[in-house]
């Protein structure tokens, strides 16, 4: 039964976000900051994971095919379609909603427990709006962070491959290039958008709801992260069975 | 003037406002007193409609606060100060910051007249040297100047203040206290303070409620509540030796 509450206390602070708008003078500057805060600070932890994961994806993809009948270049290509279909979108996300996530449901979690968000409300400002609008518009760039994660991932395969010596340049590149298909790309973004939605909703529900003092504003992040992850999950799933099943 | 009818609100279906009715005056300092967990900070947040309240109504002047009626609750919303009782300054912003937020957002000043108007504030509630501050940066008592100048940037014809002095040192208090009561006079406020002070009780009592568990069960002004046989006031008001040995003295 509360399992429903949240479900429908959810979509009504979704409703509400778009609805009475701050002025837009205003508004501005918030989606500014949190592009600085949610994707420009991000950055740094992506690229690195990224580049770190590709290449142990392509270690392991040479280690399990030490085969000489097998095509060289097929560690490039089981590289790329690991880190696009799978590494890059997923499993960034759930490191994002780690970082990104625990970030907004403490920072909203603290304006709560301070009074800051009664303080907008008696202003007669939508805090819902304020708060959350500009979080949903900012990680709109989230797509240009898994697509940085997924070129990161692919030269992080090709130079541990590379100068391992599994597979020769040459090699790795044409299994880059191999069957390419443009609807595996459309597949990405499809699953990113949609966990760039939860990334900036469900931590946003978890800090705006939580009621207590600064120790559960904690708490609140801590369970923020088990949904937001377990969202993502879910959704990979869905989404992946509907589009590629 | 802010008047009350008979209001009630419960959570989770224990009554923590029990059917009170009250006027709260314009160009006064209105308190509402009582124990902690009385239902003082509740009874304010159902007046500002932070808490939906079960029964009665709330009539500002003459308006009735209607909570599905939108627009009249943000134009009012305009005209209402809250001071909040941890002061509730946006961290992320800078002391000058946070006194320009509500000019910013409701008004159509230019940025020169904003930093005009803020200074103007800053003043009146005696800051110095704090404008690029953050609220981490600066003390208690300043925190609840700020908080007072952010409240009354836009002049606003109603001041909430939820315990202003707590947390504050004994003379700080009293200044603190006297600066709402001075602001309230000057501007013609109706303004309506809460507290478990009796220093505060004292200094600007012009009217006082006093709840119990949610009830209100007296009201009166400061100078009435010295002399009242109500038990539980005397219960709560002599509960410092101080506030005895005055009743002595003014006894004999
Ligand atoms: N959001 C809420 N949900 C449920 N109960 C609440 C809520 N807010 C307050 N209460 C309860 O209402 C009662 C009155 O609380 P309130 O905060 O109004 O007390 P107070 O008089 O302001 O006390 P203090 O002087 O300590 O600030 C308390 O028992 C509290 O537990
Ligand atoms: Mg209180």
């Amino acid at each position: 039964m509360k399992f429903f509450f949240h479900i429908g206390r959810y979509f009504l602070m979704i409703k509400y976000t778009f609805t009475k708008f701050t002025k837009w003078s205003v508004l501005k500057k918030l989606i500014f900051q949190e592009i600085e805060d949610l994707i420009i600070g991000s950055i740094g932890i992506v690229a690195f994971m990224s580049f770190l994961i590709g290449g142990v994806v392509a270690i392991q993809t040479a280690l399990a095919i030490e085969n000489p009948l097998l095509p060289g270049n097929l560690i490039g290509f089981a590289t790329r379609q690991s880190v696009i279909l799978e590494f890059a979108p997923t499993l960034i996300s759930i490191i994002m909603a780690g970082k990104v996530g625990s970030y907004i449901t403490s920072s909203i979690g603290t304006m709560r427990v301070t009074e800051q968000i009664d303080a907008l409300e008696v202003m007669g400002i939508n805090s819902f709006n304020y708060l959350i609008f500009p979080k949903i518009i900012s990680l709109l760039l989230y797509p240009f962070l898994i697509t940085l994660a997924m070129f990161l991932g692919i030269l992080g395969g090709y130079i541990a491959s590379v100068y391992a010596g599994f597979s020769t340049s040459f090699d790795f590149i044409q299994g880059i290039q191999l069957d390419f298909k443009v609807f595996h790309i459309i597949y990405t973004y499809i699953k990113t958008i949609l966990f760039a939605f939860v990334l900036a909703t469900i931590p946003s529900y978890h800090g705006f709801f939580m009621k207590g003092g600064a120790l559960e504003v904690g708490k609140a992040s801590n369970i923020s992260f088990v949904w937001t992850s377990s969202v993502i999950i879910i959704i990979n799933f869905i989404v992946t069975q509907l589009l590629l099943a | 003037m802010i008047t009350v009818k008979n209001i009630s609100k419960s959570f989770e279906n224990i009554k923590i406002i029990d059917d009170i009715s009250a006027v709260f005056e314009k160009g006064k300092t209105n308190l509402i007193i009582g124990q902690s967990g009385s239902g003082k900070t509740v009874l304010m947040k159902c007046l500002l409609g932070l808490f939906d309240i079960d029964e009665g109504e709330i009539l500002y002047d003459s308006q009735k606060f209607k909570k599905d009626n939108i627009s009249m609750i943000s134009d009012l919303r305009k005209q209402i100060g809250m001071v909040f009782q941890g002061s509730a300054l946006f961290d992320s912003m800078s002391v000058i910051e946070n006194i320009i937020f509500p000019l910013r957002m409701f008004s159509n000043k230019t940025d020169s007249e904003m930093i005009i108007r803020a200074r103007e504030v800053i003043k009146r509630v005696d800051l110095k040297d704090v404008d690029h501050k953050f609220p981490s940066e600066i003390s208690g008592g300043m925190k609840k100047r700020v908080a007072i100048a952010r409240a009354i940037v836009l002049n606003p014809k109603y001041l909430f203040c939820d315990e202003p002095n707590s947390g504050l040192d004994p003379k700080t208090a009293i200044i603190i206290d006297k600066l709402i009561q001075e602001i309230t006079i000057e501007y013609d406020i109706t303004t309506v303070i809460n507290t478990h002070d009796m220093n505060s009780v004292m200094e600007i009592g012009d009217k006082i409620i006093f709840l119990v568990e949610g009830e209100k069960i007296w009201e009166g002004t400061n100078k009435e509540i010295l002399n009242t046989d109500d038990k539980m006031i005397n219960d709560f008001v002599y509960s410092s030796e101080l506030f005895k040995k005055v009743k002595l003295i003014q006894k004999k």
